[in-house]
């Protein structure tokens, strides 16, 4: 499924929306949780999941090529942990 | 950050109660899980992927009794971010 397809299907399980609507909603549920990690808070939906930022530590490393060690820096990642309820029904 | 504040920039942003805006906030997740519960992908273009890997049966250990067991074969939801997202976040504190 496709964020399209995802606008579409919440169009027609509310009255009240059109296309248009019903996209700033979806678009507004993701953003609001790229923002809140940009920020650093994590994000956690209850029965679904949590968002929160992981810190990968920088490191040397060899470009294979040439064999010139470069250095790698410390960045952040953002790591998605599945809620226990989603995490049942996936897996049956 | 939980639902409730998604619900409340809903509200604020297009004017439905919070009521209206919470049902909406639900239809929205209630949508994903559906969708990965029947073991579809969903892709949302500028934010990631949620995957459902299917995990092959393997022999694991007890690490505290050094039993081996199995470890029985089952589905398990991955999410990748897109480079978008990860851009993004890296670029908050520069």
């Amino acid at each position: 499924m496709t964020k399209s397809e995802l606008i579409e299907k919440v169009v027609q399980t509310h009255s009240m929306l059109n296309m248009k609507v019903s996209e700033v909603v979806v678009n507004t549920v993701f953003d609001s949780i790229e923002e809140a990690l940009k920020s650093g808070d994590k994000v956690e939906i209850r029965g679904f999941g949590s968002f929160t930022i992981r810190e990968r530590l920088g490191r040397e490393a060899r470009n294979p090529k040439s064999g010139e060690v470069v250095r790698i820096p410390s960045k952040k990642t953002p790591f998605f942990k599945t809620g226990k309820d989603l995490k049942e029904r996936v897996n049956c | 950050m939980t639902k409730a504040d998604i619900v409340e920039r809903i509200h604020q942003k297009i004017g439905f109660s919070k009521k209206e805006s919470a049902e909406m906030v639900e239809t929205v997740f209630g949508l994903l899980k559906n969708t990965l519960e029947s073991g579809e992908k969903i892709k949302i273009a500028g934010f990631g992927n949620f995957v459902v890997k299917q995990k092959a049966d393997r022999r694991g250990r007890n690490p505290q009794t050094g039993e081996t067991i199995t470890i029985n074969a089952r589905r398990i939801l991955t999410f990748k971010p897109s480079q978008v997202l990860k851009n993004a976040i890296n670029s908050e504190e520069k």
